[in-house]
Parts: structure tokens; C-alpha cells; sequence
């Protein structure tokens, strides 16, 4: 049943359309993809190996511009979004290292396979949005309805 | 000025992120939640988001080249290969048992929460140690 108290269709058409800009701007200046996995993953290597150093400081950039985004939100709007955990403590240290093992293995989450590669019909992403949305239904079903945790 | 556009486009993202409702884990995971009071503002975010690029991508598709930059850098492999089908297969359990994906992680650090750390760190790690394991896979 669709949770009609709690989906906000308008909103996140509006944020969705932010995000397909902030993607199309940096491939049409820069060239580059708009991968938030894949960027953080580059600056990381960037920053631990000197010899990585080469596109890292458009990506400490960006990775700064994303963490400003919440704050110019609360200056706007005069709250931080709201944001409520579903997991604590080691089990939000695991979600964390699965998610980082599996967009690193699989070259991109759901910005630079899902709304990158998508919009330019890379079968690959394709591949990849329906793998992690059928393994995420999946999960989900397992942990909220099986296990009830 | 590639700084400046990295910079600018972090910033419409974090903030389309912030606007959209996807820095809260516990709407992802009712997106993710067919099955019980589901929320499919997810979908809305996605399909506004490529509806944007696209449209983009058609005005744009001529250029040969981006304006601040010598070559437009794509992605190069075409294969659906073990190490993309087995890592996005993971990467949807991990996003389903946090309900975090790390364009969220990421802008969750503005909330200087020990939460926020507790899931970005270990993230790191695992995109680092990702390096290790994909040839192998």
C-alpha cells in the first residue's frame, strides 16, 4: 500500500531535477560523470597515493559542495533536513562497508549508474540499477518482514 | 575553473539531495519497502533527475568536447560483466540495511553526527579495499 501521509511527489520531483542539474553541469563544463561513489572513491586514492593527485581538487571540491548543500538548505529554509537513522551502530558500520565494497566492485551507486548511465542508455547501468534495486526490495523484505528488525 | 564547477555542482547536489528527502534514511528504506507503508518518492527523485540529464544530454549532444575540460571522460567498459552484476547486488543489500547510498553519506556529514561517521568511514574503507577485490572477482 502506498504510504500516501508520507510520499512527497512534489519535493522530490523538484530535488530529482537539482540533481540531474548538478550531473548535467559537471558532464557538459567538465566532462566528468556526476558518480558520488566514484568521486569519493578517486579523492581518496588521490589523496593516499601523489602519484593519483591528477582531477584531485575539482573532487575535494565537489565532495565539499555536497556536504555545503544541507547547510545552504538550513540557511534557506532554517532547518537541517530531516534525516532519522534505521541503523546504529554496528549495523550501520556494516551497511557502510557493504555499500563502499559494492559500488567500489561495481563501479557506481545509484547517482552514477542510476541517473548518469541511465540518461545515457549505458546498458551496464541498466544492469546495475535493476541488480541493487531487486537486491535492496529484497533485503528489505527480509529484514522488515521475516526478521522484523 | 574545473574547481569552481566541481564545487558548483557539489553544492546543487547536496542541496537537490537535501530538497528531495533522500538524506533520510528512514524514507529510502520505505521506498525500499514494497511490502509495507511504501513511499515511492524515490522513483520520483530518479525519474527527475534523468528527465533533467536527459534533456541535457539532447541539448548538449553535438559538443565534442566539454567547455572547461579537453575530452568528455566516460566510463569505458561495456560488458555486463561478475564484478558489476556481484558489486551492485551488494552495494543494494548494504543500501537496504543502512538506507544510505553515499550521495547522502557524503552530505551527511554536514550534520556533524557520530552517526554520519559511523557510516561514511567505513564506506571509505570498503571503496578502498574495492580496489583490491575487483580484479579478482
Amino acid at each position: 500500500m502506498i504510504d500516501i501521509d508520507n510520499f512527497t511527489p512534489l519535493s522530490a520531483l523538484i530535488g530529482g531535477g537539482l540533481i540531474g542539474l548538478a550531473a548535467a553541469i559537471l558532464y557538459v563544463l567538465n566532462g566528468r560523470v556526476l558518480g558520488a561513489s566514484g568521486i569519493a572513491a578517486s579523492a581518496l586514492e588521490g589523496i593516499l597515493h601523489p602519484a593519483a593527485r591528477d582531477g584531485l581538487s575539482w573532487r575535494l571540491a565537489f565532495l565539499v559542495g555536497v556536504i555545503l548543500g544541507p547547510i545552504i538548505y538550513m540557511l534557506l529554509t532554517g532547518t537541517l533536513p530531516q534525516s532519522e537513522y534505521i541503523a546504529q551502530d554496528g549495523r550501520l558500520i556494516l551497511a557502510g562497508l557493504i555499500v563502499g565494497l559494492g559500488t567500489g566492485i561495481g563501479s557506481g551507486c545509484t547517482s552514477g549508474h542510476g541517473i548518469c548511465g541511465l540518461a545515457r542508455f549505458s546498458r551496464r547501468s541498466l544492469a546495475a540499477v535493476l541488480t541493487f534495486m531487486a537486491t535492496g526490495f529484497v533485503t528489505t523484505f527480509i529484514l522488515n518482514h521475516l526478521v522484523g528488525m | 575553473m574545473q574547481l569552481v564547477i566541481g564545487l558548483g555542482s557539489g553544492v546543487i547536489f547536496g542541496l537537490g539531495l537535501s530538497v528531495s528527502g533522500m538524506l533520510n534514511p528512514r524514507k529510502v528504506s520505505a521506498f525500499l519497502d514494497l511490502a509495507g507503508a511504501w513511499d515511492p518518492s524515490l522513483a520520483f527523485v530518479m525519474g527527475g533527475g534523468l528527465v533533467v540529464n536527459l534533456l541535457a544530454m539532447r541539448v548538449f549532444k553535438n559538443r565534442n568536447k566539454p567547455y572547461f575540460s579537453v575530452a568528455f571522460s566516460l566510463p569505458q567498459s561495456v560488458a555486463i560483466d561478475r564484478p558489476l552484476l556481484i558489486g551492485a547486488a551488494l552495494f543494494g543489500i548494504g543500501w537496504a540495511v543502512g538506507g544510505l547510498c553515499p550521495g547522502p553519506a557524503i552530505a551527511g556529514l554536514a550534520y556533524l553526527s557520530s552517526n554520519a561517521l559511523m557510516f561514511f568511514i567505513p564506506m571509505l574503507l570498503g571503496l578502498y579495499i574495492a580496489k583490491f577485490i575487483k580484479p579478482k572477482i
